[in-house]
């Protein structure tokens, strides 16, 4: 992967002054002429288009397709219902995380979205453990997400009927004359849908939703700070093989069926520590981390239990200024026992003990239609 | 006035130099959100880190353009540290220093040749 690939949308990012830098392997628009700040606040605001066309997207068909999807995440994929979507994660035989994901039941096939930095990896698991499913990874199609209280406004715009949609829904919806794949789901803590187009529409798409005098074109800078508020992990850095389910709160995500006592209980790669980190709590725990200083805390500032403590007892994974909540925002991993939200452990940073506050998550409250 | 190739700028006013950063480094960084001042009446070496600025991007380091001690610092810019994208050349400095070697001065760029620089 030397040569940086360009995405479908490229030309437009540079037409609208986007910053372009490399991704993934691709080129990406890091922020336009507003600013990380202003893109940032306007999603909040109104409504931010985001292009995530690096993601990948994959079909997978197959009788069983829901069934066979179950051996290699821990999550209940046969009772998601048609045109319904879902949060997962693919997990390895120590129970820690190779990639998390997005699916949807699509009536004859499964649809997921996965990183763009784990496509390759996830695309040669998927090959080696789903038997009889076949994988069609989607290369033709531009991947957009509109977020942010107006969104559905300006989505309605061109189809009246996403409006009716939920949180979660996914449906196949005419956009600009081509058949889009619509959910309504993002990855900023706000409203908003998530748009996979073919590529010879997305230019015309993405410039209709930008003429909505309430859209701005939002980069990947802001795409990252939204997330951070959101309390969303980020693939590599808040999440990553030597981390589990468990121990990043993603419990959640695990539903009763798939755990000790349910009908389809375990079934998938480290389904001996993952169920039994559900029933007795993991050792440490992903915590929102609010610094009292106005110095932003980024990702590998070591935490200390106390000012005065000499032993690390974690690292922040994830850490920036949050423009919504006007001071810096982070996430790392603490011991449990230290992980109660007003807990004020200490962290090192340019060689300076500051306190760290343990914060609940999300920073900012979730602005989701349910 | 005088340039530096990190894209400071240094103002001589009476025996002091007001130090800041310059246009084009401001929006190089994008959005400043945090500014560590140094204490007044430090003594710095040519180099020395002596400011830490954050954008929403990363955290850089200004560093002390000459030998000399810190005399007073723009303390306003902590509590707004947004200034710095606002007004870079003017309101947004970051420090004034006495410099024990005036000399050292010499060694920068005219305005003329940091544009050229940078362009």
């Amino acid at each position: 992967m030397d040569d940086l690939q360009s995405l479908p949308l490229h030309d437009l990012h540079v037409d609208l002054g986007a910053k372009m830098v490399p991704f993934a392997g691709y080129e990406m628009p890091v922020q336009y002429a507003a600013g990380v700040m202003k893109e940032h606040l306007h999603t909040r605001a109104a409504a931010g288009l985001f292009d995530v066309s690096h993601m990948g997207q994959v079909i997978l068909r197959g009788t069983d397709v829901a069934q066979a999807f179950e051996a290699l995440v821990p999550v209940d994929v046969m009772g998601l219902g048609e045109g319904r979507q879902r949060y997962g994660f693919f997990t390895n035989d120590d129970g820690g995380i190779l990639d998390d994901l997005m699916f949807a039941n699509r009536g004859d096939h499964l649809f997921v979205v996965i990183n763009a930095a784990c496509k390759a990896a996830d695309l040669a698991h998927m090959r080696a453990n789903l038997t009889g499913v076949e994988i069609e990874e989607i290369t033709d199609r531009a991947l957009l997400a509109l977020q942010g209280p107006k969104a559905e406004a300006v989505l309605a715009t061109l189809a009246p009927e996403v409006a009716d949609m939920r949180f979660m829904d996914v449906r196949t919806v005419a956009l600009c004359g081509a058949e889009c794949w619509v959910s309504r789901s993002g990855y900023t803590g706000e409203d908003g849908y998530e748009i996979s187009v073919p590529e010879d529409a997305a230019e015309t798409l993405a410039r209709a939703l930008l003429d909505h005098e309430d859209t701005l074109p939002i980069g990947l800078g802001a795409r990252d700070s939204l997330r951070l508020e959101a309390g969303l992990c980020l693939y590599g850095h808040d999440i990553d093989t030597t981390t589990s389910p468990v121990e990043a709160g993603l419990q959640w995500a695990i539903q009763k069926v798939r755990r000790t006592g349910g009908a389809r209980e375990g079934g998938f790669p480290g389904a001996d520590r993952i169920l039994r980190e559900l029933t007795e709590g993991a050792s440490r725990k992903r915590v929102g981390l609010a610094p009292q200083g106005r110095a932003p805390m980024r990702e590998g500032v070591p935490l200390f239990a106390a000012d005065d403590s000499a032993d690390q007892i974690g690292t922040i994974t994830s850490g920036a200024f949050g423009p919504t909540v006007q001071a810096p925002v982070s996430m790392g991993y603490v011991p449990i026992d230290m992980a109660a939200p007003g807990t004020i452990i200490s962290a090192e940073l340019r060689g300076k003990r500051a306190p760290v506050e343990i914060a609940p998550l999300p920073f900012t409250p979730a602005n989701f239609k349910r | 006035m005088k340039f530096t190739e990190e894209h400071e700028w240094l103002r001589p006013e009476g025996d002091e130099i007001v130090v800041g950063i310059t246009e084009h480094a401001a929006e190089q960084l994008g959005d400043i959100v945090f500014v560590e001042l140094p204490e007044v009446g430090t003594e710095v070496s040519k180099d020395d880190e002596c400011v830490v600025i954050e954008s929403v991007k990363a955290a850089s380091d200004i560093l002390a353009p000459l030998d000399g001690e810190i005399t007073e610092v723009n303390e306003a810019l902590v509590n707004d540290p947004g200034k710095v994208n606002e007004d870079p050349m003017g309101d947004a400095w970051f420090f004034k220093i006495k410099p024990s070697e005036p000399e050292q001065m010499d060694d920068y760029m005219t305005e003329k040749e940091y544009q050229d620089m940078i362009s």
